[in-house]
């Protein structure tokens, strides 16, 4: 079966190219107009998991009126199991930056912010000085957009747009309702556009090559590449660019040590996939045709046969439990619930038909919790409850 | 001046009193006193003029804006699902065998506080933990004693 083996390396993001300057300055002499249809044709979704199309995003942006507008790029990345936005931040930082600019310049915005999680505070000074540098030549080619770095302190829920802009706002991280969204209504109330950081580079890439360049990688629905974090089980752990819509058992050939028993797809609020699925299994977004699409960050974990898929649970939802805000029920309580259901489950203290009333338990979270926290715990559990069953009993 | 209120001062003069400056402030504090006392939250309140509740509810959600004292050097070892599966729990062996302290105090001397934290992000060079602001990758029970006793030795004790 080696032979079906067909993962598509591609060297984009981390490409070196020195003429950011000369992308810039040739990028706005073109109308906002145009660069928003280039964006909307490129087919670009969002690379932080959640896969909003980037040009209706900055098309809303730039038509909503207001005095002032925002870009703020979130690097507040705590999915477990992803780690590609530290190495863009910093091996490419002049992409993120311009990509920024470009954006200021579509949509009327004059600031825009980096939110920095509070683990990677290593990277802060650098990024600065990358900052400086950058804001000089926008001031030489009278571009008037500023971009300051925001720390965060360890708060796995500011990775979520809403919450993100209230922690900017010196608040506690809840994320709040929508609508109103952040196109209209972000930061301080005015429309914002929030990006993730790979997703501004993919920009960079578009603005210099083409949407059409970008557009022939990946497949329907799923247009051009991903940065995928690779850990776990493999030999060989990493960062890499992979074209999207390749099959998960593609997948495994190339990054699995030979005895994998699953992949968790999009890191704890992702999915777990045993096995008897990867032929099944494709990375990308919800649309194509046949089998299970998986949308993700690009958290890539393996799991071989020595690991307990209880453990994992186990760890996922402590990871939940903890970073929960407590703002809403559903997420607080169901959390609580399903850390200690499993583990009554384990003990014998409830029957195994327990984990049914635990899997509905994961529905009504998926329905009523606020956001994509409390929404997203049950795709882990159900997945893995539902395909690992008698190691949850016995 | 009380070297706190001034601090305080200055990184206000420094960010601005305005609300969105709240977090960098704390950060600052946090950067020189290792944590945030009541004394210190109830100054950042008087100095940028909002209610000291608001302050301690923002600084306890924030899982590293510690409110509890802590040693000069935070150790927060990353217990998510790779760094778990890797080898975290020999590590912290090492550690609290080393320091003689266990999960969440601090030692004696008030110099490490030792605490268990979530995924930081080096799940392909697990496990991983955190000194302070510097990150530590591939550990092992080995590598990590002599993280340690350098820390150690640039205190001059030992």
């Amino acid at each position: 079966m080696a032979n079906s083996y067909q993962l598509k390396r591609v060297d984009f993001i981390f490409r070196n190219e020195n003429d950011w300057e000369k992308v810039l300055s040739t990028t706005i002499k073109k109308k906002p107009q145009e660069l928003i249809n280039e964006l909307i044709s490129s087919e670009l979704k969002g690379r932080g998991g959640a896969g909003f199309p980037t040009g209706l995003k900055w098309k809303l942006t730039s038509e909503a009126k207001a005095e002032k507008k925002y870009v703020i790029c979130n690097a507040d990345e705590g999915e477990p199991g992803t780690f590609k936005d530290r190495e863009i931040l910093s091996k490419v930082p002049y992409k993120v930056l311009t990509a920024m600019a470009v954006c200021g310049y579509v949509t009327g915005a004059k600031e825009g912010f980096i939110y920095l999680r509070g683990e990677y505070k290593f990277l802060e000074e650098e990024l600065n000085k990358e900052i400086a540098e950058f804001e000089y030549y926008c001031k030489e080619i009278n571009l008037d957009f500023k971009i300051k770095v925001f720390m965060g302190s360890g708060a796995y829920i500011c990775g979520e747009e809403t919450a993100l802009m209230e922690s900017l706002e010196g608040k506690r991280g809840e994320p709040r309702n929508k609508p109103p969204f952040p196109t209209q209504a972000g930061f301080k109330g005015s429309p914002t556009v929030i990006n993730n950081v790979e997703t501004l580079v993919h920009t960079f890439t578009i603005f210099k090559y083409g949407a059409k360049k970008f557009y022939d990688l990946g497949v329907q629905y799923s247009r051009g590449t991903k940065l995928f974090s690779v850990s776990g089980d493999t030999p060989k752990p990493g960062i890499y660019e992979l074209e999207l819509g390749m099959s998960l058992q593609d997948f495994v050939y190339e990054f699995g040590d030979g005895d994998t028993k699953a992949v968790q797809v999009g890191g704890a609020s992702g999915f777990l996939v045993p096995r008897k699925k990867f032929k099944d299994a494709a990375i990308g977004f919800k649309g194509k045709l046949t089998g299970i699409s998986l949308p993700t960050g690009g958290s890539m974990m393996l799991f071989n046969s020595s690991r307990s898929m209880f453990n994992v649970l186990d760890n996922y939802l402590e990871f939940f439990r903890e970073e929960c805000c407590g703002q809403c029920t559903p997420c607080r309580v169901g959390c609580q619930q399903l850390l200690l259901g499993i583990k009554a489950v384990k003990r014998g203290d409830k029957p195994a038909s327990y984990l049914d009333k635990l899997l509905r338990l994961t529905e009504t979270m998926q329905l009523t919790a606020k956001c994509g926290l409390g929404q997203s715990v049950a795709n882990s559990f159900s997945s893995i409850v539902e395909n690992f069953r008698e190691e949850m009993i016995y | 001046m009380d070297p706190i209120k001034s601090l305080i001062q200055n990184l206000a003069d420094q960010y601005g009193r305005q609300r969105e400056n709240l977090l960098p402030i704390m950060q600052g504090v946090i950067e020189r006193e290792n944590f945030l006392s009541e004394y210190s939250m109830v100054e950042i309140a008087r100095e940028m003029d909002i209610p000291a509740s608001e302050v301690y509810g923002t600084a306890t959600f924030y899982s590293f804006l510690e409110t509890k004292p802590t040693g000069k050097y935070t150790i927060r070892v990353c217990k998510t699902i790779t760094c778990a599966m890797k080898g975290k729990g020999q590590v912290l062996f090492a550690i609290q065998d080393m320091l003689k302290i266990k999960l969440g105090e601090t030692t004696p001397d008030n110099r490490f506080t030792l605490l268990e934290t979530n995924c930081l992000g080096w799940c392909h060079k697990a496990p991983a933990m955190m000194i302070n602001n510097e990150v530590y990758t591939d550990l092992t029970p080995e590598k990590v004693r002599e993280i340690l006793s350098d820390y150690m030795k640039q205190n001059g004790s030992i």
